[in-house]
């Protein structure tokens, strides 16, 4: 599959009509009939054409019905003062981005998910690599452990959070019991309850959650180095934590990037973990954008200021993705063209 | 936690005796804290069902004594246990059947077809990977339960979860059948079988496991979603993640109780994904190499 998708990157052509792109089913049977090597067979172009549409058009309107309308929808809303009800009236400008970047809570938020992405890169870069080569000998029970490791992952975030917070109530969960035999005593309102732990915290349950992860998919790029590659530093001496330094993370290089940009959003649109561990609190410690975004819409009606939230939410995903792309996914390959187009495909 | 460290000793004194690195030795021991680390949340609440909140609150770290299976059989007698489950799997297979319908369909002409628009269509495509639902979720919300009535329904959360599956879908499956021979097709085409002809008697068939990839994606992701079944769902139309978080907050003091629904929400899910392991980490994998 990997061979696959790297095959489509490379032929795809340098530039397509922008213009053609905004009206693509109309467009898509005049261009194939106009196309000159085909001219002389119009009607099987015609057929060809109609089949296009058959099978592109439903997954096309349901994404323009279901993604586009609403984006297009939230730009809208972010204009208008709106409570939900009535007609869109009350035009205001920029004036919802300006409460909402003047809004402590907000970027408060904003920081809690730049905290979020940072802090899940750098405990689970070094964890899970760490795991991953330490799975990738032959042992008997690699498959075994490979599943264990997987399974935070499957779980669904609630239910992960349901468990972990039973885990870290105060004194009575099994963390602070657990603590306490040691002689540690835990925070008095409870990891989750103290406004300086409780970001931390929510931190450590999504590390739980994630690394297997991290974990499965270094090893699966583990298994792309070759063989020889070890046996060749085998035999010229190399110990095994040379070779882990010089040839396999390098190697790995392309896969730890991906995965950390993979990290990189989910942390962005991270909700369920924080609604249902602390619901944002105490005192707003663990707001994180989409759940600013959700109390204000379903919570306070305030739908222009939801909306104005989701659209800089959006903003900063973009920025950031396309930072992502150009620091760092870069160095996959050589800068040359062929690269550009590459990037654009992820 | 405590078995685990208990069964580390065996481990050790098998693998010294057979092998002649050291190094095993601590291989294991690290696999299994690491094994500790990820199981022991979860065995601590299966566990926890099968105790009493008496025992819970007295010993937290300690095993069922006696077992009881009572917060078990509570919860499976509890009809609404069981409504919650129907309506996160009919969602779950609603989602699942559009995504793979419309997605295998949409990417047979943009993996087979020779045509001008070919590459911006799947550009809208990679794009899409670009939305998250969270961006849109307050007009959707709006669009959902308002303009379409769907508020409520299992088509209401089934149709925008698959519209932003599609996406994911389509990178997936375009490569997958750019993969497939083109002997086969021409082969097809000299025995007069048409291009519908084609994708019905050779293609489908040939992109079974494509399919099963991003359908178990699609179900698994439907099955976990929240804040979208949040945002649309009350009452006794809500899925097993509502479910499981309002059982939560309603009965906080029965922790007992808490663990043995929220163990009974995750064993069937948990069977099915870990059978399905394999096509879940090749689909991540198709998804993220480029």
């Amino acid at each position: 599959m990997t061979e696959g998708v790297k095959v489509v990157s490379a032929t795809v052509p340098a530039r397509q009509g922008t213009a053609a792109e905004a009206r693509p089913r109309n467009t898509a049977a005049e261009r194939g009939s106009r196309s000159p090597k085909r001219k002389l067979r119009a009607p099987a172009d015609k057929r060809k054409n109609l089949e296009i549409l058959f099978f592109v058009t439903p997954a096309l309107l349901l994404i323009a019905m279901f993604m586009l309308v609403p984006i297009i929808q939230a730009v809208r809303f972010s204009v208008y003062n709106w409570k939900g009800f009535g007609p869109l009236v009350d035009f205001v400008g920029l004036q919802n981005y300006v409460r909402v970047l003047q809004n402590e809570v907000f970027t408060d938020a904003l920081v809690h998910n730049l905290v979020i992405i940072a802090g899940s890169i750098i405990i689970q870069l070094p964890l899970g690599l760490a795991i991953a080569l330490l799975l990738n000998r032959k042992m008997k029970i690699q498959g075994l452990l490979r599943t264990i490791i997987f399974v935070p992952y499957v779980l669904s975030e609630v239910i992960a959070g349901v468990v972990w917070f039973q885990l870290l109530q105060p004194q009575y969960g099994l963390i602070d019991t657990v603590l306490a035999k040691l002689g540690i005593q835990g925070p008095a309102q409870g990891w989750l309850g103290t406004p300086d732990l409780a970001l931390w915290t929510v931190l450590i349950v999504l590390t739980w959650k994630y690394l297997g992860l991290a974990v499965i998919l270094f090893l699966a790029g583990l298994q792309g180095v070759p063989d020889e590659l070890y046996e060749a530093a085998q035999i010229d001496g190399a110990s095994w934590w040379q070779i882990q330094r010089k040839i396999t993370i390098p190697l790995l290089g392309p896969t730890l990037r991906t995965w950390g940009f993979l990290s990189m959003v989910g942390s962005l649109q991270l909700f369920d973990m924080v609604w249902i561990l602390t619901g944002g609190g105490p005192a707003n410690s663990t707001t994180t954008m989409a759940t600013f975004l959700v109390s204000e819409g379903t919570k306070r009606q305030n739908f222009g200021v939801a909306s104005a939230a989701s659209v800089i939410l959006f903003i900063v995903a973009l920025i950031l993705a396309v930072s992502y792309q150009q620091f760092i996914l870069k160095r996959d390959t050589q800068p040359d063209t062929s690269r550009k187009r590459k990037k654009v495909r992820r | 936690m405590s078995t685990a460290a208990t069964s580390i000793k065996p481990a050790m004194k098998t693998k010294k005796s057979q092998g002649k690195y050291g190094g095993n030795v601590l291989v294991y021991a690290l696999s299994l804290a690491v094994v500790a680390l990820t199981l022991g949340p979860v065995l601590y609440g299966v566990l926890g069902g099968f105790r009493t909140n008496a025992q819970l609150a007295q010993a937290p770290a300690a095993l069922p004594e006696p077992w009881v299976l009572s917060n078990y059989t509570g919860v499976l007698n509890n009809p609404e246990f069981w409504r919650y489950a129907l309506n996160s799997t009919m969602i779950a297979v609603l989602t699942t059947v559009i995504v793979v319908v419309f997605g295998i369909m949409a990417a047979y002409p943009l993996a087979r077809y020779q045509f001008r628009l070919r590459e911006p269509i799947f550009m809208v495509f990679v794009l899409g990977l670009l939305f998250p639902a969270t961006v849109a979720i307050v007009p959707l919300f709006i669009l959902i339960s308002r303009d379409l009535n769907l508020g409520n329904t299992w088509w209401g959360v089934a149709l925008p979860q698959a519209a932003f599956a599609l996406p994911m879908t389509v990178v997936i499956l375009r490569p997958f059948l750019m993969a497939l021979p083109q002997e086969l097709e021409e082969a097809a085409q000299l025995d007069g079988t048409s291009r519908i002809g084609f994708f019905w008697r050779i293609l489908l068939p040939l992109s079974g496991p494509g399919m099963v990839t991003v359908g178990v994606l699609a179900f698994v992701g439907s099955w976990n979603a929240y804040l979208l079944p949040l945002l649309l769902l009350q009452g006794e139309m809500r899925t097993l993640p509502l479910g499981v978080a309002d059982f939560s907050t309603e009965h906080s003091a029965d922790t007992a109780g808490v663990f043995a629904f929220t163990t009974l929400a995750m064993i069937p899910a948990l069977i099915f994904f870990l059978a399905m392991q394999r096509r879940i980490v090749s689909g991540l994998q198709g998804a993220v190499k480029g």
